[in-house]
This record gives C-alpha cells, sequence and structure tokens, in this order.
C-alpha cells in the first residue's frame, strides 16, 4: 500500500470517529470512538497524561508530522476541503513558499503566554481538537439533527418510532459566531494556501514542527533522479518542497506523502535520516529565517496584545458586579460538576464542547461573559433547557482534558456546584394562593419541601446545606422572566451534606380504608 | 445494554412466555366471580401486579369491554423520573405490560405506551423498566419529550385551563387507558389518575401558573378521557412524592383500584393512602374540582364496589 493511501485511510477513520463522537446526540455510536479524543495532544497534556503526550511527541520525533495529517481532525478537514476545492478547479497547484517563523512564533507565545495570565480564551481559539470540536458542534450538529428529525417524521408516517424528533436550538450566538468565523478561516486558507493554518497559526503545528524538524524518518530529495520537474511542489499541500534547491522543510512537512505519489522518478524517498547531519544542513539551509526565532518586534507586539487581552479580560470579570436589578442577580456562574472550581475548569478546559454535545438533559452551555473573558465558550450549567440530572455522570467520563474529572454517582449526590435561593415574595402560592410545588416536585434531595402555609396550601422551604445546585427547581419555577427561585452558583464546589434518611418502614394494611 | 438492563429483560420474556397460557386460558374464562351487575371500582389487595391486575379486569367485564377488535390503543402510565421500579416513582412495569398483553388479547390492533416525563425522558423511560417491558408484551413505546408530538385542542369546560396541547398518541387512538401509580405529590398533595392527565400536556407550566388544582381537574374535561383506569399501588411512595430520595420514602402495600371513574377511583385511592399517611381528602382540591365539573363522585357510598384479597 501507498504510504499516502495509509495515511488517507487512516485519517478518514479518526475523522469519522471524532466528527460523530461530537454529532451523534441518540448515543448510538460505541464509546470507543471517544478514544480518539483522548489522544489530542493539548487536552492530553492539560489533563496530565503524560504518557500519552510523551507518546505523541515521540512518535514524530520518530516519523515526523503524522499526528497532523491523520490525528488532528482539523488538519483532515483542511484535507478534504482542500480535496474537495481540487474537484472544482483540477488545475490547482501549490507551489513553496519561505516559512513564516516569526509569525508562528508569535502565535504560540500569544497562546502561551495568555494561558500562563489565565486567557485561557487564546489557547482555546487556535487549539485545533477544540477548533474543530467547536465547528462540528455549533454548524454541523444542528443541521445533522434537522436531517435526523426529516428522518423521524417519515418514519412517524410508517409508523415507526424508532428515529425520534430532536429540539434542534442555538446553544449560544456568541460561540456559533466564533465557530463560523473559525470554520471561514480554516476552510478559505485551506483552499488557497492546503495547510497555511498549520504552518503559520497553528500552536500544536508550530511545537510539533520543531520536533519533527529532528525526525527520524524525514522526505528527502535524492539529487541524482531529480529532473526539477517541480511535480513535488505542485502537490505539496505544505508549501515545504522547494525543487530548485532540492530541500524539503521538514518542519513543515504534515506527513501527506502527496510528493512521493506525483515524483516520477523516485526522486524523493521517506527513510531514516543520520540525525546530526540532518540537523546541521537544516540549520545552513534554512540559515537566519529558522534560528533566528522570535524578534524584537514580534515579541514587543505579542506580549502588547497579551496585556492588552489580560486587561479586557479583568475588566469584564469585574463587569457582571457592577449591574443591579430590583429583585435578584446572580453572583457566581455554575460549573459542571467535578470541575472543582470556575479557577480550575478556566485552567483545564479548552471548550471543545463535547461535555456540552453529551449532556443528555440540556444543561450545559458554552459561556458567554460570565466566568470572564479568558473562559468564554467553557461549560456553564443553564438552567433555561434543562437541569442536571441527579444520577447522571456523562460529562465527568467524557472531558478529554481533565476539567471534569470522572465522578461515581454518590460522589456527584455529595457534589454542590451551587445552593438554592428562594424568593418568597415572587413565589405563586404566596402571590396567587394557588397550590403549585413544582420545584419541590423536581428536588432529588429534598433541598426544597413543601410545608404547611396557609388556607391548606404548602409554601417551599429551602435548606441549602443538602442542595446538589441541579437547577431542577429554576428550571420548573412557572414564575417567568425571573423565577422565584434559582441556584447560585458557588465559585468553589463544596460538599453536600447528605440528607436523613428515616429507616424503611414496613407497612402491613387489612383493609382499603373505603 | 448493560448487564441489568439484559437480565431485567430476559426475566421480563421468560415471564411473559410462562404466563401465556395461562392468560389465554383466563381470558376464555373471563367471567366476573358475582355474575350480577359489573362493580363502578374493584380494589385488589396482596397479589404481584400482574395477577391483581387479571383478577380485576375480569370484575370489571374483561378488557373486551373496553378495547374492541382492530382498534388503536394508547396506555398512558406515570414514567415521569430517572427512577428504579423500587422507588416507586413511576408506575410499575410488570402492570403495563399486563395490560398492552390484555389489549392485543382483546384484538387492539396496536399499543401505543407514552408518557411526557419530568427528567430527560430516555433515563425515564429505560430506567423505569417501562420501555422494556412494554415492548416486550409487544407496544410501540412513543417519545413525547418534543412539542412537535403534540397538538392544540379546546377545552370547553375548563375553568382556567381553555386549551391544551395534548399529544397526539391520546388525541389519535381509538381508546386509551391511564395507568397512574400512587404517590403523594408535594404540589398537588396526591397524584393519581385525574393528576397523571399532566403527561398527556405539553405545557405544563401553565398548570402551575394558573391555579394547579383546577387545571388538572380542568385537563380532565378532555372530551377524550380514558376508557378505564388502573392505579397501581403495588408500592406507594408516600413522602417527598413525586420524585421521591430514597428508598424510606416506598411502601409496599400491594394493591390496584380499577374504575371508569376517575373522581372516585381518585377518592378511593386517596383514603387507602391516609392509611399510610395522614392525607385529608378535602386537602386534595382537584379531585373536589372534578366532581365539580361531574366528571364522576366522591360519594364512594353511591357505588357498587367490588373488593378482593387475594
Amino acid at each position: 500500500m501507498k504510504l499516502s493511501t495509509a495515511r488517507k485511510m487512516l485519517g478518514i477513520l479518526s475523522f469519522a470517529a471524532i466528527t460523530l463522537t461530537f454529532l451523534d446526540f441518540a448515543g448510538i455510536f460505541p464509546q470507543s470512538f471517544f478514544l480518539i479524543t483522548k489522544i489530542q495532544l493539548v487536552p492530553a497534556l492539560l489533563s496530565g497524561a503524560f504518557l500519552t503526550v510523551g507518546v505523541l511527541l515521540l512518535l514524530t520525533w520518530i516519523f515526523g508530522r503524522i499526528y497532523c495529517s491523520v490525528i488532528c481532525p482539523l488538519g483532515v478537514y483542511q484535507d478534504l476541503v482542500a480535496w474537495i476545492y481540487k474537484r472544482f478547479k483540477p488545475k490547482r497547484k501549490f507551489r513553496f513558499s519561505p516559512p513564516k517563523t516569526s509569525l508562528r512564533l508569535a502565535f504560540l507565545a500569544l497562546v502561551v503566554v495568555g494561558y500562563f495570565a489565565g486567557f485561557t480564551l487564546l489557547l482555546n481559539l487556535f487549539e485545533p481538537y477544540s477548533v474543530y470540536g467547536r465547528m462540528t458542534t455549533h454548524v454541523a450538529r444542528p443541521l445533522y439533527m434537522a436531517g435526523n428529525n426529516l428522518l423521524a417524521e417519515i418514519a412517524h408516517y410508517f409508523g415507526s418510532y424508532t428515529f425520534y424528533n430532536v429540539h434542534v436550538f442555538t446553544l449560544s450566538l456568541f460561540a456559533l459566531a466564533v465557530s463560523i468565523l473559525s470554520l471561514a478561516a480554516v476552510s478559505l486558507l485551506a483552499t488557497i494556501g492546503g495547510r497555511s493554518w498549520c504552518n503559520t497559526v497553528c500552536p500544536v503545528g508550530t511545537v510539533l514542527g520543531w520536533i519533527s524538524k529532528y525526525s527520524l524518518f524525514q522526505i528527502r530529495f535524492q539529487a541524482d533522479h531529480c529532473t526539477h520537474c517541480n511535480r513535488c511542489a505542485r502537490d505539496c499541500k505544505a508549501s515545504c518542497i522547494d525543487s530548485k534547491t532540492m530541500q524539503v522543510d521538514t518542519n513543515r512537512c504534515v506527513m501527506c506523502f502527496n510528493c512521493l505519489d506525483a515524483c516520477q522518478e523516485q526522486a524523493l524517498v521517506y527513510k531514516i535520516q543520520r540525525p546530526e547531519r540532518n540537523a546541521k544542513k537544516q540549520t545552513a539551509k534554512n540559515g537566519a529565517e529558522s534560528t533566528k526565532g522570535m524578534n524584537r518586534r514580534d515579541f514587543l507586539k505579542t506580549t502588547g496584545g497579551v496585556a492588552g487581552m489580560i486587561g479586557v479580560s479583568a475588566l469584564a470579570s469585574a463587569a457582571p458586579k457592577q449591574t443591579k436589578t430590583p429583585i435578584y442577580v446572580k453572583q457566581h456562574p455554575i460549573s459542571p460538576p467535578s470541575a472543582g472550581s470556575t479557577a480550575a475548569l478556566l485552567d483545564a478546559c479548552t471548550a471543545c464542547q463535547l461535555c456540552i454535545t453529551e449532556c443528555p438533559s440540556n444543561v450545559l452551555k458554552p459561556a458567554f461573559m460570565e466566568y470572564g473573558m479568558g473562559g468564554m465558550m467553557q461549560p456553564r450549567m443553564d438552567f433555561n433547557k434543562g437541569y442536571c440530572n441527579y444520577d447522571c455522570t456523562r460529562c465527568t467520563e467524557v472531558c478529554p482534558t481533565g476539567a471534569l474529572k470522572p465522578l461515581t454517582t454518590e460522589q456527584k449526590h455529595r457534589t454542590q456546584m451551587g445552593h438554592v435561593v428562594f424568593i418568597k415574595t415572587s413565589c405563586v402560592v404566596y402571590t396567587d394562593e394557588t397550590s403549585c410545588g413544582a420545584c419541590s416536585e423536581h428536588c432529588p434531595t429534598q433541598a426544597v419541601k413543601m410545608v404547611p402555609y396557609k388556607n391548606g396550601l404548602t409554601i417551599p422551604e429551602v435548606e441549602p446545606d443538602i442542595c446538589v445546585g441541579c437547577g431542577g427547581c429554576e428550571y420548573i419555577c412557572p414564575v417567568r422572566p425571573l423565577t422565584a427561585i434559582y441556584v447560585e452558583g458557588n465559585p468553589v464546589h463544596l460538599e453536600a451534606q447528605a440528607f436523613e434518611t428515616a429507616k424503611k418502614e414496613h407497612v402491613e394494611l387489612n383493609d382499603f380504608g373505603f | 445494554m448493560k448487564r441489568r438492563d439484559f437480565l431485567k429483560a430476559a426475566a421480563l420474556t421468560g415471564l411473559a412466555t410462562t404466563l401465556k397460557w395461562k392468560d389465554g386460558m383466563e381470558l376464555m374464562a373471563q367471567k366476573q366471580s358475582t355474575g350480577s351487575k359489573i362493580p363502578d371500582l374493584v380494589a385488589v389487595m396482596g397479589g404481584e401486579p400482574a395477577a391483581m391486575f387479571r383478577k380485576a379486569i375480569v370484575e370489571m367485564g374483561g378488557m373486551g369491554r373496553f378495547v374492541k377488535k382492530g382498534q388503536r390503543v394508547t396506555i398512558k402510565p406515570n414514567i415521569g423520573w430517572d427512577r428504579s421500579p423500587e422507588r416507586a416513582a413511576n408506575t410499575n412495569p410488570e402492570l403495563v405490560a399486563e395490560i398492552v398483553r390484555q389489549c392485543l388479547q382483546a384484538g387492539a390492533k396496536e399499543v401505543l405506551v407514552f408518557d411526557h416525563t419530568c427528567d430527560e425522558w430516555k433515563k425515564c423511560y429505560t430506567n423505569s423498566g417501562i420501555e422494556a417491558a412494554a415492548k416486550n408484551a409487544g407496544a410501540k413505546v412513543v417519545p413525547g419529550h418534543e412539542s412537535s408530538y403534540y397538538r392544540e385542542v379546546t377545552l370547553p369546560k375548563g375553568k382556567r385551563l381553555k386549551q391544551a396541547s395534548i399529544h397526539t398518541a391520546i388525541l389519535d387512538c381509538d381508546v386509551w387507558i391511564n395507568v397512574p401509580i400512587l404517590k403523594n405529590h408535594g404540589g398537588a398533595k396526591m397524584t393519581i389518575s385525574m393528576k397523571n392527565l399532566m403527561g398527556i400536556v405539553w405545557d405544563r407550566g401553565y398548570f402551575h401558573r394558573n391555579d394547579l388544582q383546577q387545571c388538572i381537574a380542568d385537563i380532565c374535561t378532555l372530551g377524550k378521557a380514558p376508557v378505564l383506569n388502573v392505579v397501581d399501588a403495588y408500592r406507594v411512595m408516600k413522602t417527598h412524592g413525586p420524585q421521591g430520595r430514597s428508598e424510606a420514602d416506598v411502601v409496599n402495600p400491594k394493591a390496584m383500584f380499577v374504575s371508569t371513574d376517575m373522581v372516585a377511583v381518585d377518592t378511593a385511592a386517596t383514603k387507602f393512602f391516609g392509611q399510610i399517611q395522614e392525607m385529608p381528602l378535602d386537602s386534595v382540591g382537584h379531585i373536589a374540582n372534578g366532581a365539580a365539573h361531574k366528571l364522576g363522585t366522591m360519594d364512594l357510598e353511591s357505588l357498587t364496589i367490588k373488593r378482593i384479597s387475594l
């Protein structure tokens, strides 16, 4: 089998798995598909899966940027776009371009400095797995669901309920806008420049590129075979082959192996290189360009930009506290179970949206400014369309970055993400003097329970200590727009106290009572 | 499929196959024990859910009295919560399965089962055991989690609730059977037959905003009333209803009440419940509101009641 064929097959396999993982609202695809999300470089690094990171780096050191052509969904996506574009424009050719080293390093520095300054958003905007996750979640998934609804309608017409309708809605306008922009930018770059996103913007591409410069296996010219026909460079998505000088810039090569197919003289070979000689050659060849690294102007630009962003973010996170409405305003956002705290979530979450797509109760939404600007699009609990199922731990199982760590049901039952607040004067039992109790009905721990009021009515009474912050009460409260009962977030999750359980009674009845 | 699900399913299938012959015999011999007038209400105690229903339906004149050959039947249990059967938050799955089987044996062309759940619907359908049990018994389990499954109808007799979106499985069937479970309820005090009709409606928030006890009675004025109400009191949630928070909320009195009269069967079930936990009948406002709508009677003295102990 040709190397390019193997690359295509593996790439499509992992791309399909990751895409279906994000699209699958019905849980019909096997759990093994999720494995591909566990071997994404940045999530693995954040989750502390250093073995995975080590294997990925080792893979790159041995074989070059296989990661970029097979494992990274955004990489494969760009190949697909370029491939489709080629169907329409068969004459489209790539050509060698010099490396944009300072730009690459500037992006990498921006992301790294931003991350350590608590401004995770920057990393999340460029981290390729999460970019692809958001594109799929916010753009492709609604279309997939609409398609399902069409199928469901047809099936229902014939009396089958194998398919069922699902509610298609926009999770967040901001995340949708960012996803559409990313989609447009990546797609455009893929049509005009092949893998120029990967070799300019992508922080993972920059790091892996640096390693692959020293990789054992590399694509090299065999000078005696080459006729300088330039076919290889015309097929090089990474624009890293200079056929005139017979040089392959291994730093930018994403191991698509198309050049091997294009060359009719077998002048290009993929084989083990002698490292020391190779490294020297690289340095000499790329000269000042690749060694000088970041110049002073870039450095100033980068740090200036980062500092600016941090300033805006600080302002933004301070902003919500200044506004006040007459009844109440929520002070803190509610982070998902096992996030531990909003600060921990900020550090570890790449906003890939996998927990959001997996949440069966539609309670997780991408944040807007609730966590401040650095935490934009990270998951937060929103009780408009649902509430957190008491026994469900799904989000904690799927998180690839370790921002949410696996919880047992018992641990979840004792995790207090937020606590209940009751505004008696807004409650319908108080205002209308009619029965309600919807909040208590939905409360799994009876932190909201109904106690005698007047005229035989009962009214909610809250016990925040045993509340887990699931939001059932807030979701179901009929009082709108501002509910009479709501959950206030715990910036640091607390342990919910266990509710007292009476002994199970044995009731023996001999009479019907009527 | 999880191992537990598999075992459950296997057990239910096993149960279904062993019961078949006996059921057939019983159906052929479906005759009332008294032979006289069909009672208005049948109360059974002391058996397993399916056995109690088989006994009760014979007394009620057999399933053939309610379900005719070729009819499309809908069964509406309470599947409101993501809870296992032991927690008594949802109707007993064995009971649902038995009713499905009886409908099919009576010649039903199709039997649908659904509920508009409170917790996430797929978890409710699965963990209540009802989806598997109903499917095994031959029913189609229909979703009810999305507004497109509901259609607006008017309720001319309603006081506070004048119109409502009702599930098409109710609107488009020939007859439907109401199969609630007997539970304490924080808001409505009790949830039995009448309250179970909230699960055929899309917008329940309206009920809570506009006098819950009146709206429950109003939805019961729906022209297409259930032909039969089967109240599952095999396990009863006595406290912290309708969801319950532990098994301590559950008692196991092994009873069942069957009637065509929603008001009467809810009155009877509330009195029965009153033996377990204090529950004055007049505090359950929707029952009296239902009687005011002339949906049935709260005067159990005026009814013929058949009481059976197994």
